[in-house]
């Protein structure tokens, strides 16, 4: 009962905002590729309030080792979501996206997204060459949890900011699931402490 | 004693250096009524079409976009200056030919252009504006709409002579 309660809450948060997004005005001003754009930003921003869900072990009836590779793949989504989300606005108009990712964007909600955007490639850098980088496991944790921190505080100014898609209230639920989740688990993992597993 | 009478003096010195500047600042109206030109806002140029055609109205219309265009100095109203706009509106992409038109300032410097609704894009309900004929430097304009459902919009140019 109180599983289930937990995953249906979960669900809701996740999915209210993208259903939501998925029957806005606006996409009909909007041709496929932009609609796609913008919905690989919302899918993202959901995913990254199952990250810290699975990484803190909150969702129940999720063994540990199910929950760490769920991890990896909800990351791998997300990565994926990002540059969709980037290529699909770059298709879309080239020199918005050439701003941005220059920082010379006049929309103040960009270089929150491009600083966000490079977090997640050095997140999904870190964990490919995990065996390979020379930082012992604290020093790896340490870094991963603090590319999450950059990653999750980017991307909710950047949506928090934009005019687009989402439903306003949604998106602001979603946003502050994300942001307390994310400091549930940094808090309940001690990412920072001097210690093992 | 001394210290607090140095530092009193010292304090009439600082305020009579106030009040000279602030006297200067005074008699400034004078110049500061001279018109400064408008800059290029960041973004302003993106998607633009340069020789977008003269138009009755782009589109189907029902959106204003407006403003007046003044001479850079003195102020004085600009008549028959081409002012080129685009958009992303509820008939096109910004980049599409037909989100592209321009009008002509009246006597007075003033540019009335119907278009269609623009909506929010990458972000931000916005407009794009051009002046860019020769005559004075070029200035794109890029303003935000104050609510997305706005139905018009406006944009006042100071061109400095090229």
């Amino acid at each position: 009962m109180r599983s289930g309660l937990i995953w249906g809450a979960v669900l809701c948060v996740l999915c209210v905002p993208i259903v939501a997004a998925s029957l806005s005005p606006q996409l009909e001003w909007r041709g496929p590729v932009y609609i796609v754009a913008g919905l690989a930003g919302v899918v993202g921003l959901a995913l990254l309030a199952v990250q810290p869900l699975l990484a803190g072990g909150y969702l129940p009836k999720l063994s540990a080792a199910r929950a760490r590779i769920l991890h990896r793949v909800s990351g791998a989504a997300l990565t994926v979501c990002v540059i969709a989300h980037v290529a699909g606005l770059w298709i879309t108009s080239p020199p918005d996206v050439i701003d941005a990712l220059l920082f010379v964007s006049p929309t103040p909600f960009a270089p929150w997204g491009v600083v966000a955007m490079w977090a997640v490639f050095a997140s999904a850098f870190i964990v490919l060459l995990r065996r390979k980088l020379p930082l012992g496991l604290r020093g790896w944790r340490r870094l991963h949890t603090g590319l999450a921190v950059v990653i999750v505080t980017g991307s909710v100014v950047h949506a928090g900011l934009i005019l687009g898609t989402m439903e306003t209230f949604s998106k602001f639920v979603l946003c502050g699931f994300v942001v307390l989740v994310t400091l549930k688990a940094i808090m309940d993992r001690r990412a920072w402490a001097r210690r093992g597993s | 004693m001394t210290d607090f009478l140095m530092n009193r003096r010292a304090l009439l010195a600082a305020s009579g250096a106030v009040a000279v500047t602030a006297a200067s600042g005074l008699m400034m109206p004078a110049r500061a009524q001279t018109w400064a030109p408008t800059k290029t806002m960041r973004g302003g140029s993106n998607s633009y079409r340069p020789g977008a055609p003269i138009v009755e109205r782009i589109g189907g219309g029902g959106f204003t976009m407006s403003g007046t265009v003044r001479r850079a100095g003195d102020g004085m109203p600009l008549a028959g200056q081409r002012i080129q706009v685009w958009a992303h509106t509820t008939e096109g992409y910004e980049r599409d030919p037909q989100s592209h038109g321009a009008t002509l300032t009246d006597e007075n410097g003033v540019y009335v252009l119907d278009m269609p609704q623009i909506v929010p894009a990458f972000g931000q309900a916005h407009g794009h504006l051009a002046y860019d004929s020769g005559d004075f430097e070029t200035v794109f304009l890029r303003p935000l709409l104050n609510d997305p459902g706005d139905t018009s919009l406006t944009a006042d140019f100071v061109l400095q002579p090229a």
